[in-house]
């Protein structure tokens, strides 16, 4: 039957509630605008850079560079029988995406705060296209896994591939939930911005990105509450074969990360009635 | 009749004053609070409440063009922002039924760093259009800007006219059944207003679309509207035909205006204006002037240095921020320039009456050095109404601000 338009589009305004199937539906209704969002972003980004996108190899791979030197060269530090560089590589590789876009998920109410307080969209839409831009980036990263990869004679097995979606699957949640913390304190309290470099940082020692989590010993467990662990360690599995899947590990982090998805909803809809008056 | 196309059932909206203070707090205040008073913390805080709106009810039809006037502060944007789901109500509910679309500013989310191009797609996202809308109607968008040859520059190279082109053009392509509008017209020069307001007319009476438009200038609302809504301190204190508002709310509104002003010295000036009045033929100082009647501005002028060739200007502007009229003291001298000595010098000015039409004017004074230095300039000094003629209907928006006087042979 033919719907009138008065029927199409019937909206209630009503005081918010917490959660609601439509905030679900009203996520896939939006997709373009949350693809616009992201195109933005990266357009803008590069637009001003003088070698734009090659800024996403050059990142990681300096890093690289200089954690092989000290931690792989100098300390000798274990690295699962992998050549460090290589070893390094794969963590920083999952461990930048998911600190950059920390750190642009966190900040996307505040940076997009004229558009907030005009025109009405899902608020989530926002940071989940932060993160999609930081998606971007690891993809051009990868680039250079590639080349590693090729340079020092591994070849991923088949299975291992298959599984890498799961783990970015896992890397782009934890991102968007504990993003979705961070981004509702930040519309109140702006300290986050001082906070999150120092949060990051010490949190890249707590994740085996340097290190492997054997290193750890007994205490590995606490590292596993970590989401980035299982994906890290995960990921060096299957791409290195350093050791067989953990499926277990994989399991908690995935927990890990769907707890931390639940309480960033909750917390950032919970202040999304009145970011408009308070940004 | 069907149903409404706009419900208003009721609508609060509550602010708790704490939260306003200062912007937004910092994690340490809040810490600091706790530590020093941890009870009161746990009990329930005594914060101000203060409704910026309540009990707002209104239902309105489809092709109606509805406009919604009040002081500043009276709870006009917010009432916008939940119509346009920016923020939530408090209480209440409003039901919608129809593509609503909101325009609270013309050219939001524009990034200056992407062209013209891009912006025009970004935009339009951010203002609800699908990709092949714009693409539907970009042609169309781009001839109506008028920017062709700038497509393709970044939207920082282009000047402030071209900008507001550009992002207007966007708004005006939006399909929607129900638009909100919030005082766009207070950007651009008076020919770009004339723009915006056309289209916005040639929406509402050929497209059948339902507008719901908030300005502060009266002459928009007017020309715009069927009926007005008045608020005041959150309420809607008056709803009805535009005319009947829009009068007792100019009535209302310049009983707060002033008939004189005292000016206080710019440091470092030779000569400075101290005093500004309008009087009406019978010396009472007031700036509710009747249409047919003569008034006078007195001006007072303190000179502090001896200064030569010095020249006095009163401007009228009208409430579009047009210049209007221009009159000036060497008109009185064929164009001789006075020189002053240190004292009080005081100016009356008349102006017949039935020259000015019905409606609000402001005044720009300046003492100046013709062609070479502006000694003291005083924008919207004061501002004054002329009241209807008596005997016309009461409001005759589009005739005009100036009659000259004239004779059909």
């Amino acid at each position: 039957m033919e719907k009138t338009p008065e029927q199409t589009y019937v909206t209630i305004i009503r005081p918010k509630k917490l959660f609601s199937i439509r905030d679900i539906t009203e996520l896939w209704k939006y997709k373009e605008l949350m693809y616009f969002f992201t195109w933005r972003d990266l357009k803008v980004r590069y637009k001003q850079t003088f070698i734009g996108i090659v800024w996403a190899i050059i990142q990681p791979f300096i890093t690289m560079v200089v954690f092989s030197v000290f931690f792989g060269g100098l300390a000798k530090m274990p690295s699962d029988g992998v050549p460090y560089p290589i070893f390094v590589y794969v963590g920083l590789l999952f461990w930048q995406f998911f600190s950059s876009a920390l750190g642009d998920t966190s900040n996307c109410l505040v940076a997009n705060q004229s558009v907030i307080t005009k025109v009405y969209f899902p608020r989530l839409i926002l940071p989940i296209s932060s993160v999609f831009t930081k998606l971007v980036d690891f993809a051009v990263a990868t680039l250079m896994l590639v080349v590693l990869m090729f340079y020092y004679g591994y070849v991923p097995h088949i299975s291992g591939l298959l599984i890498l979606p799961l783990l970015l699957f896992i890397t782009f949640m934890a991102s968007v939930g504990l993003g979705l913390v961070l981004a509702s304190i930040n519309v109140k309290y702006r300290d986050v911005r001082y906070a999150l470099p120092f949060f990051i940082q010490i949190m890249l020692f707590l994740t085996p990105v340097i290190y492997p989590a054997s290193i750890a010993g007994k205490y590995s467990f606490i590292l596993a509450l970590n989401p980035m662990t299982g994906v890290i360690q995960n990921a060096r599995a299957a791409l290195l074969g350093t050791a067989p899947i953990n499926w277990l590990l994989i399991l908690i982090s995935f927990i890990a990360t769907f707890v931390i998805m639940i309480i960033g909803v909750y917390f950032f809809k919970k202040t999304e009635r009145f970011f408009a008056d308070i940004v | 009749m069907s149903n409404p196309i706009i419900e208003i059932k009721n609508i609060g909206k509550k602010y708790n004053i704490t939260h306003q203070r200062g912007g937004y707090v910092t994690l340490r205040e809040t810490i600091m609070n706790v530590l020093k008073s941890p009870l009161s913390f746990l009990k329930a805080k005594t914060k101000e409440e203060f409704w910026a709106l309540k009990d707002i009810s209104l239902n309105i039809q489809k092709g109606e063009v509805i406009g919604i006037i009040g002081k500043n502060g009276s709870g006009k944007s917010t009432l916008l922002k939940i119509l346009s789901q920016i923020t939530p109500p408090t209480t209440g509910e409003i039901t919608l039924r129809g593509k609503i679309r909101s325009l609270l500013e013309v050219g939001t989310g524009f990034h200056p760093e992407l062209t013209g191009r891009e912006n025009i797609f970004l935009n339009g996202a951010i203002l609800g259009m699908t990709k092949k809308e714009v693409v539907k109607k970009f042609n169309e968008i781009v001839e109506f800007s008028g920017i062709d040859k700038f497509l393709d520059t970044p939207v920082k190279y282009y000047s402030s006219g071209m900008y507001v082109r550009l992002a207007f053009s966007v708004a005006a392509h939006m399909e929607s059944d129900i638009l909100i509008v919030d005082e766009v017209l207070a950007v651009g020069d008076a020919e770009f207003q004339k723009k915006c307001l056309g289209k916005m007319k040639e929406m509402s009476t050929e497209a059948g679309r339902t507008i719901i438009l908030v300005s502060h200038n009266m002459t928009a609302i007017e020309q715009m509207c069927s009926r007005v809504v008045l608020l005041e301190k959150g309420r809607a204190t008056k709803i009805g035909p535009t005319i009947e508002i829009v009068n007792e709310y100019l009535d209302k509104f310049l009983e707060f205006g002033d008939g004189e002003i005292t000016l206080t010295k710019k440091p470092g000036v030779d000569i400075s204006f101290s005093k500004i009045s309008i009087t009406n033929e019978k010396n009472v100082i007031t700036n509710n002037i009747n249409y047919k009647e003569n008034f006078y501005i007195n001006l007072e002028l303190d000179v502090f240095k001896e200064t030569k060739d010095v020249d006095l200007g009163i401007y009228f502007k009208n409430s579009l921020n047009t210049d209007l009229v221009f009159s000036c003291l060497s008109d009185k001298s064929n164009g001789q320039l006075k020189t002053f000595k240190p004292g009080r010098y005081n100016f009356k000015v008349e102006f017949s009456g039935g020259f000015l039409m019905q409606g609000i004017y402001s005044i720009k004074i300046s003492v100046h050095n013709p062609g070479i230095l502006t000694i003291d300039s005083r924008d919207d000094v004061i501002s004054f109404s002329i009241l209807p003629p008596s005997g016309r209907p009461a409001s005759r928006g589009g005739a005009g601000c100036v009659s000259i006087p004239n004779r059909w042979i």
